[in-house]
């Protein structure tokens, strides 16, 4: 057992095994999720610099940081929704560490993407499923849209009556953690769920259905065209914050080179 | 007729002049201590016989006339401290003179003194007075050159002076400094140079502008038999006026306080303006002289430029005035630009002049004026003497 | 006759910056009542309560009657030049560097003889009004100018001292993503700006009026968030150098109290909008103000702070907003004091409800967003400091000058 883990350490620094890196840089400039104003909203990134080698501190830089739990690329823990408020171990700190290194099935939807009202449907996914095979119980399923390639104001798709980001319908979503007993929901794009997910039945139904199930979330991710569809283990342990909701964290993919 | 008391058995004697310098690195208190030093040489004295003093000075902060005292090692039984400016002389005279007439002290050591570091004039200017500092060093000029010009303006537009009008008296007393040896400007003055000169602040320009310098002045006041006891030429006190802050409704100052008392300054003195031989004004500015002239009586307001386009002003000329120059030309030793007047008077009128002299000096007129708080200088005074 | 300003050349880089000087600014405690007046652009000298006599230089007590009850109140400000004079040199180092410079003395139909700055189309004998305006130190003066508007008044070189005139100065508007924000661009660019930098922050959150705003002639989209220090610092490095009006518009109006709210997430973000953005402005962008006060036609002038007048008292129905505008006010003290050495005056703009989406419920008077630019426009042309817009800010003024408590209460409801 203990050579099997280092001879994968070793795969590692050899190159053997890839770390793909998932995550977007967590800088003021990303974009962050907007609700309605009337509603509290999630604080952007913001750092403050304490000192940098100066009179502030000679020999040393650091900063502040603050920045909501939901805001660059991200965990949702299924106490962040009111379907999931009362499961056991549903934050941050108290679900089980195992649940941070899962298999990933990338469904790749790019092309369909070029068009920011695109409904991921059963059939869609099915229709992968003949190509790369069974989305397995466990995997996290991850929507690759290439929409983390954008630049920042079409990443948003902010239009005049909301967001406009490709995503999964209810049915999608449901059947996903009925049907195929996903780990989790993984999108590029800001938000878990399609952008004008208000209007679905239930609204939100990525967030809805996944954290009613105790599943988990990852968005604003990157690099998943750098994944192949099946066989990525994915590294996603958010910060340990006391009953926390999620937070922004360091998304790895470890792949088998040639894979 | 006057009800004043006249200034009978008091007398002025030693006069002292502490050769100017145009910048000195010496203190205000070396300046005086000079002053004194020479009084004391001049009339015979010791220092500790000194038991009255009067002090004018701009510079000599932060301390007063009683700090100076300590300085010196003076033991006074009668102190003043007399900070108004161009007028402290004859006020200082005033004060001097009662206090031995009244017996309160027998020598009153009568002491004006700056000295002039680089920075001296602007540090001076802004803390000259309340209203300076409120309502004047805000506009424009650092100093009293635009407050001078508009009252110039002022009078060359009511009375029809002319530029130069002012630049005759300026030429006249730069011939007659030109034989003080430390006179400030020693050169020759011409109308033309004049006129020419460059402006300071319309239609001030150069030449109607005094130069800042270090200096020192100074007089003795005791009784008439003290001065003859101890040989010293002596001069009398035959009137003297003061006023401050006269005529405050006039619109722009057009004549000073002498005004309200020529009449007592010439019944008290029992002479007419006729009987003077000698003029010594405050002449911070033309404008200010020919103000003297009229409210003093030589002539009536308003008559100022007649006056001097009929008169000439040398030492020997028509109506000798300034004789030792003024401040114009000798230079404004801070206060002791009010004291030059009367060491110039007493050394004329006992035949003992620095320069030239004037022939026969029995009967002199000294004037002072100062203090520009804000618009308007507020101070004046005049005395008469004569030849004890 | 004032000759029309040109618009100025393109600084030579390899020239030394001319430093900031100004007039001598001390003034008696008394004569203060001047500097209150002028601030808010009022002319006011002392008035005797008892023999009614009105004087000046500011005294403390009446030179007629020696009343101690002198205080200061509006008085008619015309008069008639009696004497000018043209200062060509001076000891003091700020009127040395700009002589010619003239001064005269005026006799005010009120009674008192003043000793004023002189206006360039005004003349010896002429009929005048005299202005209270705060020098470049930020000390009152009277100045004497022409009984009626003359043309290109403004660009008098001794009157454009004492103000802040917009006329070929270049602008930064911190936020142009609102009503307001849009408004004072265009104000802006009407009023004679070279150039009208309009800050956006978020560029990828779409807003009202972005076309519009784009299309303003002069008007250059610069991205500034004043929540982030970075972009605050970045910006200041680009453009810092030729910035030298600042108007922050950055503003965030949500109702509710202190007590009665929800969590701290709101007023946090009042907070770092209001109070640390100003901050974040000032740091970033003070220092090089400071130091071009005296650099030119286009000099930097003024730092413009939009503040709801209930900084002065809480309004309690938008109680945490009343407090960090309170916040803001004090620290616009601060910058005051901090800027007044290069010249720059800090500019209050105090207004009740404006005509905006986050006082939609708030019944009028309200104040419309070119209202309040046309207002800030002439604040600025006009060089005081303290300004009150509308109705309700008036009235708050008005109030608290008479009895604070009172008003508290009142407010409240």
């Amino acid at each position: 057992m203990a050579s099997d883990l280092l001879s994968f350490a070793q795969r590692i620094t050899q190159g053997a095994i890839r770390v793909v890196d998932l995550t977007a840089t967590l800088s003021q400039e990303f974009p962050t999720i907007v609700l309605p104003p009337e509603f509290g909203q999630a604080a952007p990134f913001r750092i403050e610099e304490i000192s940098r080698y100066d009179e502030r501190g000679p020999a040393w830089y650091w900063n502040n940081f603050s920045v909501s739990e939901h805001a660059g690329t991200h965990f949702d823990a299924p106490i962040h929704w009111i379907s999931g408020k009362d499961l056991p171990n549903n934050a941050v700190d108290t679900i089980d560490p195992r649940n941070f290194i899962a298999p990933a099935s990338v469904i790749d939807c790019s092309k369909e993407s070029a068009d920011p009202d695109f409904v991921v449907t059963v059939d869609f996914i099915e229709a992968w499923e003949k190509k790369h095979g069974r989305v397995a119980a466990g995997d996290w399923v991850l929507l690759r849209t290439d929409w983390s390639k954008k630049p920042f104001r079409d990443y948003a798709g902010m239009g005049d009556d909301g967001a406009h980001t490709p995503g999964p319908e209810p049915a999608t979503v449901k059947w996903l953690v009925e049907e195929r007993d996903v780990h989790g929901f993984g999108t590029e794009t800001i938000g878990t769920d399609y952008g004008q997910a208000q209007h679905f039945n239930p609204p939100y139904p990525a967030h809805f259905y996944m954290h009613g199930k105790g599943r988990y979330g990852l968005q604003c991710l990157t690099n998943l065209d750098k994944l192949p569809p099946k066989g990525a283990v994915i590294v996603s342990a958010p910060l340990k914050i006391k009953q926390g909701s999620g937070s922004p964290l360091r998304v790895l993919a470890l792949v088998e080179d040639g894979a | 007729m006057t009800t004043r008391l006249a200034y009978d058995g008091v007398v002025v004697c030693v006069p002292v002049t502490i050769p100017y310098r145009r910048y000195s690195v010496n203190s205000a208190h070396w300046w005086i201590g000079r002053a004194l030093h020479e009084l004391t040489l001049g009339a015979g004295i010791k220092p500790k016989d000194i038991d009255g003093l009067i002090v004018s000075s701009f510079t000599v902060g932060p301390d007063t006339a009683v700090g100076l005292t300590q300085h010196f090692g003076l033991t006074p039984r009668w102190l003043d401290h007399v900070p108004m400016g161009g007028a402290s002389g004859v006020i200082g005279l005033r004060r001097a003179a009662r206090a031995v007439q009244a017996g309160d002290a027998q020598f009153v050591a009568c002491v004006a003194a700056d000295t002039n570091h680089v920075d001296s004039f602007r540090k001076t200017l802004t803390s000259f007075s309340r209203f300076a500092q409120d309502a004047v060093y805000p506009y424009g000029s650092g100093g009293a050159n635009a407050s001078f010009a508009l009252i110039t303006k002022n009078y060359m537009n009511q009375y029809g002076a002319t530029r130069e009008d002012f630049g005759k008296l300026c030429v006249a007393q730069r011939d007659n400094a030109l034989a003080i040896p430390f006179a400030m400007m020693k050169k020759k003055l011409t109308l033309d140079e004049y006129m020419k000169a460059r402006s300071i602040s319309d239609p001030l320009h150069l030449f109607d502008c005094v130069m800042p310098c270090a200096g020192a002045e100074a007089f003795l006041v005791c009784r008439e038999e003290t001065a003859k006891s101890l040989g010293l030429p002596a001069v009398r006190i035959l009137s003297t006026i003061e006023r401050h802050n006269a005529f405050p409704d006039d619109p722009v100052q057009y004549r000073g306080g002498w005004a309200m008392d020529t009449d007592e300054l010439w019944q008290m003195a029992g002479v007419k303006p006729d009987d003077v031989d000698l003029l010594e004004t405050y002449d911070d500015y033309p404008v200010i002289v020919t103000m003297q002239f009229e409210d003093l009586g030589f002539c009536k307001k308003g008559e100022g430029p007649d006056f001097i386009r009929g008169n000439t002003f040398t030492t020997d000329g028509t109506f000798p005035h300034n004789t030792s120059g003024g401040q114009l030309s000798v230079g404004q030793a801070g206060a002791a630009g009010g004291y030059l007047g009367i060491t110039e008077a007493m050394r004329q009128l006992a035949g003992t002049p620095i320069g030239k002299p004037v022939r026969d000096a029995k009967l002199a007129v000294v004037s002072g004026f100062g203090m520009i708080n804000y618009d308007r200088g507020l101070s004046s005074g005049a005395a008469v003497l004569a030849r004890a | 006759m004032t000759a029309p300003l040109t618009r100025p050349k393109r600084k030579d880089p390899l020239k030394k910056t001319r430093q900031p000087l100004y007039p001598q600014s001390i003034r008696s405690r008394t004569a203060q009542g001047l500097t209150a007046a002028a601030a808010q652009g009022r002319f006011e000298l002392q008035c005797c309560s008892d023999c009614k006599e009105i004087f000046y230089p500011p005294r403390d007590a009446c030179p007629k009657c020696l009343s101690a009850r002198v205080p200061f109140v509006p008085v008619d400000n015309r008069g008639t030049v009696l004497a000018e004079t043209t200062i060509q040199t001076s000891t003091d180092p700020y009127f040395r560097e700009r002589t010619p410079w003239r001064a005269g003395l005026t006799k005010l139909d009120a009674g008192p003889v003043v000793l004023s700055h002189l206006h360039g189309d005004v003349a010896e004998g002429a009929r005048v009004r005299l202005d209270l305006k705060l020098d470049k130190g930020g000390a009152p003066v009277l100045i004497a100018l022409p009984e009626k508007d003359t043309p290109n008044m403004a660009d008098d070189p001794q009157l454009r001292e004492m103000t802040c005139d917009p006329k070929f100065r270049r602008v930064l508007i911190t936020d142009g993503r609102t009503a307001v924000g849009q408004a004072m661009a265009k104000a802006f660019s009407e009023a004679g700006a070279n150039i009208v930098f309009v800050g956006i922050a978020d560029p990828w959150k779409p807003f009202p009026g972005e076309d519009m705003l784009r299309k303003i002639e002069k008007v250059e989209i610069v991205p500034l968030d004043v929540t982030d220090s970075e972009s605050c610092i970045e910006q200041a490095e680009q453009n810092g150098g030729r910035i030298d009006i600042v108007v922050n518009t950055a503003e965030h109006v949500r109702p509710g109290g202190v007590m009665q709210r929800h969590g701290l997430t709101v007023a946090r973000e009042e907070m770092d909008v209001r109070y640390f953005g100003l901050m974040r402005l000032a740091q970033a962008f003070g220092p090089a103000m400071r130091s071009r006060g005296a650099d030119g036609v286009n000099s930097a002038a003024a730092f413009v702070n939009l503040l709801s007048v209930h900084a002065l008292m809480n309004w309690p129905a938008y109680g945490a907003y009343s407090a960090a505008e309170a916040a803001c006010l004090s620290a616009a003290q601060c910058l005051r004091a901090e800027l007044r050495p290069g010249g720059v005056k800090v500019v209050n703009v105090f207004f009740g409800p404006l005509e905006t989406e986050w006082f939609q419920t708030v019944p009028p008077p309200k104040v419309a967003p070119s209202a309040l630019a046309k207002a800030v426009v002439q604040a600025l042309q006009r060089g005081v400091e303290d300004v009150f817009v509308g109705d309700i800010a008036e009235d708050i003024r008005a109030r608290l000058a008479v009895n604070p408590k009172a008003l508290e209460r009142e407010i409240a409801g």
